[in-house]
């Protein structure tokens, strides 16, 4: 199967691209669970809470082919925080670059599709994991393709925990320096990181402030509403001579509200017959949220 | 802008006060990594420099002069050095990020582990005061960088010993596809070895003198200080082989092992903590095949170094030709009191 997404279709807003995004958002979820419940745990909280942005980009926003994953022009994702890898997988498998099939290996010894992602994976442009290391290489990237006048793309995924390690602040300086109008930094907002809420462990707000203040174009906006994320998309890509900064309010475990209400904890342990439950109320959920428009 | 010139001149020109020059050497060359890059350059379209707000200091000005447009500045920012370098190989390009060794290593480890070791990215790192090369002490003074690199996997480590080596070594990192750590020699560049005679090859190490007694086998700038301590025990009549190991990782076991083979009274002389470096790896090599040999290791012992003139920090960290002839005698002393 030969998928080349080119980008958004025309009226990028209309009920039925919407629509088909929130059905590709609910296949994600469901690829997170089979990973998750594979495996008896997992950063599945962090799959379900991002699985609306992954949908938004690899189906709507990025220009990339499945059949070649080096193409020069491509866009590029750059998952700084590798062990949202579990997202990334399900949106992998789901542009066909990843067979389905091999999402029951998450996280099993000898599988490409490692608890911290890394390149071990097809699909994966860095090593994420090591935080504050996305953004730099982000940023590296960002002036290559410029240089070289490609029309590629940079989307860099961050979390509010990770606005902690200074680097990152070293590449925001970079970008905006080099007013980089390429680079794009979605920056999840779910307050939780490793020892608890991202409040408690070390303040980061008022987020946007500090984006704006380092010369970045900025947006926060409700990171599991795909409405938003698409008319903030369109007000970025609108924006030139700086690089954007898309800050997003998410709900970990988002669609499973057993999961939701557990996700005061970073890493979710599940109890083996939690998972039929888990997988019967992402079914409910998404029939509440079709009824809803 | 930051006032971490090693050296202690800021007239923003690398020169005299700010060279590598440590010697009485007869002949220096200006600036070899800097001219030796703008001529890779000028053949690889491919080829970009970047700094940490050190290119005056790295011979890096060169090449920003020579290519704006290729130049890439970052600020005072080393993590996102390696970063943005990282980031720029994986689009095609070859990035020689410029820098100090200290903070090359001990400020931006991670990022070079991660961005260049790991994905195994074309990322060339230079980095400028290796050793005892500035006087300015233990926050300058990169004395544990070849140990740090030299543990990295898929990394290629190499510590030249003169400008004639390390216009040559540019070259051929340029071609070569994978990290690479360089140490850098700035300024005014003594010339040791003849360039019409001696080629740097990635990997090999290469036997500058013959000797039966006792083998000198050394790295970087230390090759030139062996060198003189070998024709200073020569007028005593020990015959000193000095065999010049610049790349410390692959690192040349065989060229080792067959100099030893015959020569048993070893010294290794290096610019570097005596763990970790170039006496670490001979030793390792030396066990493994369980040759007997008699080993002292020059370079600094356990310890960070104070600040002064290089030539004091040289003598009293015992890295003069002086202090290698010594430990040759010691080493030969030990030998005949067998």
């Amino acid at each position: 199967m030969k998928e080349v997404f080119m980008g958004r279709a025309e009226n990028c807003l209309a009920a039925p691209v919407i629509r088909s995004l929130k059905a590709r958002a609910k296949q994600l979820r469901r690829h997170v669970l089979r990973m998750a419940e594979r495996v008896g745990q997992g950063y599945v909280g962090q799959g379900l809470g991002i699985a609306d942005l992954l949908a938004v980009l690899y189906f709507h926003e990025m220009r990339y082919d499945a059949t070649r994953l080096d193409w020069p022009d491509r866009d590029r994702f750059v998952l700084s925080i590798g062990h949202y890898s579990i997202g990334l997988y399900a949106a992998l498998a789901e542009a066909a670059i990843l067979p389905i099939e091999e999402l029951d290996t998450y996280g099993a010894d000898g599988s490409r599709l490692e608890m911290c992602g890394s390149e071990t994976t097809p699909g994966f442009e860095i090593n994420g994991g090591s935080l504050g290391q996305g953004l730099p290489q982000a940023v590296g990237m960002a002036l290559g393709v410029r240089l070289d006048g490609r029309p590629a793309r940079i989307f860099c995924l961050l979390s509010d925990g990770e606005l902690q390690e200074g680097a990152t602040w070293e590449a925001a300086l970079a970008a905006s320096h080099y007013r980089l109008d390429n680079l794009f930094a979605f920056i999840d907002c779910n307050n939780q990181q490793a020892d608890g809420p991202t409040e408690k462990v070390m303040s980061i707000e008022p987020v946007e402030d500090k984006w704006a203040a380092f010369g970045w174009q900025v947006q926060r906006i409700d990171g599991n509403d795909i409405a938003s994320i698409l008319a903030a998309l369109e007000q970025a890509l609108a924006a030139q001579d700086k690089p954007h900064a898309m800050v997003l309010d998410t709900l970990m475990g988002k669609g499973v509200p057993l999961f939701e209400q557990r996700a005061k904890s970073h890493f979710i342990r599940v109890d083996a017959a939690e998972w039929e439950l888990a997988r019967k109320q992402l079914e409910e959920s998404n029939k509440e949220m079709d009824k809803n428009g | 802008m930051g006032d971490r010139t090693g050296g202690a001149s800021n007239t923003g020109v690398t020169g005299t006060l700010l060279s590598s020059d440590t010697s009485e050497a007869e002949t220096t060359a200006l600036a070899p990594f800097g001219r030796a890059l703008v001529r890779a350059a000028e053949r690889n379209p491919r080829i970009l420099g970047l700094t940490a707000d050190l290119g005056r200091y790295t011979d890096m000005h060169v090449f920003a002069e020579r290519f704006p447009e290729r130049f890439i500045q970052v600020g005072m920012a080393e993590q996102n050095l390696l970063g943005v370098a990282a980031g720029l190989a994986r689009t095609g390009f070859i990035p020689f990020a410029a820098t100090y060794c200290v903070f090359a290593t001990r400020r931006a480890y991670d990022f070079f582990a991660i961005g260049a070791a790991l994905a195994r990215a074309n990322v060339k790192v230079v980095a400028g005061l290796p050793g005892l090369t500035t006087g300015y002490g233990g926050t300058h003074q990169g004395i544990e960088d070849l140990a740090l690199m030299r543990a990295l996997p898929n990394v290629v480590v190499i510590d030249p010993c003169d400008a004639t080596e390390l216009e040559q070594t540019v070259a051929i990192i340029a071609d070569y596809n994978g990290p690479v750590y360089l140490r850098l020699l700035r300024g005014q560049v003594p010339v040791v070895l003849d360039s019409a005679s001696y080629r740097f090859e990635l990997g090999k190490a290469k036997l500058l003198r013959e000797g039966s007694d006792v083998a000198l086998i050394s790295t970087g700038l230390m090759t030139a200080r062996a060198l003189e301590a070998a024709t200073r025990l020569a007028k005593s009549g020990i015959k000193a082989a000095v065999l010049h190991v610049s790349t410390l990782k692959p690192f040349d076991s065989q060229a080792v092992l067959s100099l030893l083979e015959n020569v048993r009274n070893v010294v290794t002389v290096e610019n570097h903590i005596i763990t970790g470096g170039l006496g670490s790896a001979v030793a390792e090599v030396v066990a493994e095949v369980g040759l007997r040999i008699r080993l002292k290791r020059i370079g600094i012992t356990d310890c960070f170094c104070a600040s002064g003139s290089i030539p004091y920090l040289v003598k009293r960290y015992r890295l003069d030709p002086e202090s290698i002839a010594a430990a040759a005698r010691t080493v030969l002393g030990a030998a005949e009191g067998n």
